[in-house]
This record gives structure tokens, sequence and C-alpha cells, in this order.
């Protein structure tokens, strides 16, 4: 199980994580991002390509 | 000991470059030269948030995985030379690398003015974080500002010195801001957006000269007309750090010139087997778009260059050669993404706008949240939004060429 956490301080909503992890990242209506907080191994990949595309460097995950 | 691979260019690029090398099972020497004093860190920010506030390299810095604990940093010191047959880079203090590989990441350094009898103190270009603390320290409010080149990061540095109370002028030699990248609907309306915060515009103008002695005191316009300033910001587009190439059978005119699996090509178009670059400094063909080249200077290229190259030389290297066809096969082919944030618009586009002949509103209202596209024919070659992030995004994949 991955535990992901966005710092929302820092996040600017440019929703770059959504296309490589889009079964954890969305923006909602209003074009805020919202993400499941836990996500299954199998999306550990598109996670951590995720983390690498944030432009700020928002996001992290333990396992 | 084998032959490292060698990285030149410690930022994004290179960064991502050792982390994939690693992550795909390349376990051998890696060294990444980069001739900042810094570790890796994060450009867009600079003309942002770091010219805004009292940010350091920590709250700028990538993280550093630990599957980089034994890459070779040479950070510090920059390239001198290099000797492709012989395989070998030469370094700023007379060190020779041999390498089995080069990666080259180099990026851009702006393009200066080169007038004579240029004050010392008051101009700045905005490329490294040290760029942008100096600036930052003559962002005082009341402090009279010009900013020459009305390209992404010159408007961007308008917005961010407005907001810290400077008077802000921008030069420009189009009729409007961003006109190359944004066409001409979407460059007006961003442009008035600007004025409405006071951001003054000088446009069809050219400086021809920069007033002051020790420190600028003002800059004069082939219109006739000069402007007092305290602070000039040269925001003239980029040059590709390549001079270390020099002298080299590569084809380095505007950018290393690379084909589809990113190796380097030599002048007759032949490629380099283990000489690669990824990032700003590359020019490279994308295939949803045509076989042409270009340097693509947004934020996500560097990252989906290297995650091929990184892939790819990890196959080479274990001698794997069926892994390593597939993966070559693959032509690199992105789709180009770019946000910009100027007082309350943010943009964000898909694709080659610049390519688009005909620019059409796709949703929205001009002047409040809207989405246009850009067409060649029948082709929607690029998508831009101000707002409307999600319904953008959707465009995403519809961007490209159909023949
Ligand atoms: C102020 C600013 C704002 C930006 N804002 C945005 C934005 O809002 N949205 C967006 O999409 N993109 C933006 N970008 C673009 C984005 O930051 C770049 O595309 C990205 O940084 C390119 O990464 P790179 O690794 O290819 O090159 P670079 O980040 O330029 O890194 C190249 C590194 O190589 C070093 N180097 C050069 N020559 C040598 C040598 N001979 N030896 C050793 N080292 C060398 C350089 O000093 C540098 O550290 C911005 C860029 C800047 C400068
Ligand atoms: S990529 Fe980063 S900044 Fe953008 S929405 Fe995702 S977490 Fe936020």
């Amino acid at each position: 199980m991955l535990k992901i956490h966005v710092d929302m301080d820092k996040c600017q909503h440019y929703g770059q994580c959504v296309f490589d992890a889009p079964e954890v990242f969305a923006l909602n209506d209003d074009d805020k991002l919202e993400y499941k907080a836990t996500a299954d191994d199998s999306e550990r990949e598109n996670v951590q390509r995720a983390v690498d595309i944030c432009p700020m460097q928002a996001i992290s995950f333990t396992e | 000991m084998s032959r490292p691979v060698v990285v030149v260019g410690a930022s994004m690029g290179g960064l991502r470059v050792a982390e994939t090398l690693r992550k795909s099972g390349y376990l051998g020497p890696l060294v990444v030269v980069g001739d900042e004093p810094h570790a890796p860190y994060n450009r867009p920010p600079l003309s942002k948030e770091v010219l805004a506030s009292d940010v350091s390299h920590d709250a700028v810095a990538f993280a550093l995985a630990e599957i980089l604990d034994d890459v070779e940093w040479k950070t510090g010191s920059a390239a001198v030379a290099a000797d492709l047959e012989a395989q070998t880079v030469t370094l700023a203090d007379g060190t020779t690398l041999d390498f089995e590989a080069l990666v080259i990441a180099t990026g851009l350094r702006p393009r200066r003015l080169d007038f004579d009898n240029k004050p010392a103190k008051g101009i700045h270009a905005i490329r490294t974080l040290d760029d942008a603390i100096a600036l930052r320290n003559e962002l005082v409010p009341g402090a009279k500002v010009v900013i020459y080149g009305a390209g992404f990061i010159g408007c961007e540095a308008a917005a961010t010195a407005t907001k810290l109370g400077a008077s802000v002028t921008v030069v420009g030699k189009g009729p409007v801001p961003m006109l190359r990248p944004l066409g001409l609907e979407l460059a007006t309306d961003i442009q008035r957006r600007q004025e409405a915060h006071g951001v003054r515009f000088v446009m069809n103008a050219q400086l021809t000269g920069v007033l002051g002695d020790e420190r600028v005191t003002g800059v004069t316009l082939d219109t006739g007309e000069s402007l007092p300033c305290d602070v000039l910001i040269e925001s003239l587009g980029s040059l590709p750090n390549t001079e270390f190439l020099a002298g080299n059978d590569i084809d380095i005119e505007s950018g290393v010139h690379v084909n589809a699996s990113l190796h380097a090509l030599r002048a007759n178009g032949e490629a380099w087997p283990n000489v690669f670059a990824v990032g700003d400094v590359a020019r490279f063909p994308i295939p949803k778009f045509d076989p042409s080249t270009r340097r693509v200077e947004h934020w996500n290229i560097p990252t989906e260059m290297a995650r091929k190259v990184g892939k790819q030389l990890a196959l080479q290297l274990s001698g794997d050669a069926d892994a390593h066809a597939a993966e070559h096969a693959k032509a690199f082919d992105p789709v180009p993404s770019f946000w910009s944030d100027q007082f309350e618009v943010s943009l964000l586009a898909y694709g080659l706008l610049d390519q688009g002949t005909e620019v059409r509103l796709l949703e929205g209202e001009p002047g409040g949240d809207c989405i246009y596209g850009y067409f060649d024919g029948d082709d929607m070659v690029g998508v831009c939004g101000i707002g409307m992030r999600s319904k953008v995004m959707a465009y995403r994949n519809k961007v490209g060429r159909t023949a």
C-alpha cells in the first residue's frame, strides 16, 4: 500500500501529475487537485512519475 | 574499472537521466558534471516565487533519491572541451574524463545585449538561482524597472515585479508580447490584463543604448523615446550551451541535433552510438507533428527525454540486444506542454502553438476564462487555455497532425 501526500501549500493545481497517475490524481470541477491518500502498490511507478513531473515538487509518498 | 557514463549539465535533465539509468538497472560508474555550484534545482519558480520572497536553494532543490548515492557529482566545474572519437570530456580544471557514453544536458543561457560601456550594476537576466537572488534584492517598492524582451520570462517577471511594488515597463520588438508562442488573439488579451495591473508596454521598439556609468539609469529606444530606470532585465531569449563540443563532427547548429531515439548526429546525419542530448539544449523531431526539428524550452521535455535516454542506454550497456532494440525503435514523440502564471492569468497549453495558421475560440469568453485551439487546416496543432484547466487537459491527447 502506498501512502500519498501532496503539500497543498506548494501545489499550484497544474495537473501535470494527472497524466502520469490518473488513478490517483484528478482536477475537480473547480480545477483544484484532488487525490487519493492511499493507492495500491501496482501504482508505484505511476506515482513516482507524478512525483518527478510535479513542477512544484509537492508530491511525496511512502510504502 | 570500466569507463563511466558522463552526464554534462546538473539540472533537471541531467538529474532525471541519472535517476532513470539507475532505475533501469545500470549500476556502473556515473558522473554528473555541472558548472553551477548548486545541486539540481527547479527553474520555473525563478521568475515567480523566488523573485517574490526570501526563497533559498533548499526550497527549490530537487529531492535526491537514494539510488543516486553512488553517483559522482562534479558541481562547480564546467566541461570546456570534448573529443567524441576518443570518448573524453575535459573540465575547466584540466581534468579529463573518459566516457563510455555521454549525455549532453547543458540547457540554455540568456542572450545578452552587447552594448559597449554597459553599466556594471542594475542589469539582470534570469536563468539561474544566483541570477534570481541578485535581481530580487533590487526589486524594491518604487523601483523603476525596464524589461527588454516580451516573452514568457519577461512577462512573468513584469507581473512579479509589479506585485512587489515596482513600476514596470516592458519593451518588445513585436506588435504584442508573446506573439510567437501564443498568436495575436491570446497575446493581445494577456497584454490588456497586464496593463490593467499597471504594466506599461512599449511595443514595436528596440533598445538602442543603455544609460548610466556605474549603475543603469535608463535606456534609449529606436522610437526616440528614453526611459529612466533603476533596473534593466534582459529577457531576449536563449542560446544553447554547446561550446564545449566545438571541433567535433557533431551538428550543433541551434542546439544539439538528435534523432527520434535521441542520439546526437554527425554533420552528415549519421548517429553517434554513444552520445545523446536531452532537455532545452536538444533540437529534435516530434513525429506526431512533422519530421522537422526544433528546441522546446518547456518543463516536461527534459524529464520525458531523460526517461527515454536513461532506459535505452541502460539496456544498451547491459548487452541485452533485443530489449535495447525494442526500446531504441520507440520514437520519442512527446506532447509539449507549458504553463505560465502572470497575475490572475494562469495559462496551460499543449502542442506546438506556433505551427497554427488559424486560431479558434473553443470554449469560454475572450477576456475571461477561455480556451483557444491552434489549427493548421484540419489539424489541431495546439491548445491553450486561461483557467479552465481540467477542460484544457481534456484536449491534450487530441493535438497533433493526422497525416
Ligand atoms: C526563469 C525561468 C522560468 C521558467 N518557467 C517555466 C514555466 O513556467 N513553465 C515551463 O514549462 N517551463 C519554464 N521554464 C523552462 C524550464 O525551466 C526548462 O525547460 C528546464 O529548466 C530545462 O532543463 P534542462 O535540464 O534541459 O536545462 P537547464 O535547466 O538549463 O540546465 C542545464 C545545466 O547545465 C549547466 N551547464 C551548461 N553548460 C555547461 C558546461 N559546459 N559544463 C557543465 N555544466 C554546464 C547549466 O549551468 C545548467 O545548470 C523556465 C525557465 C526559466 C529559466
Ligand atoms: S503536478 Fe504538482 S502542482 Fe500540479 S496538480 Fe499535481 S501536485 Fe499539484
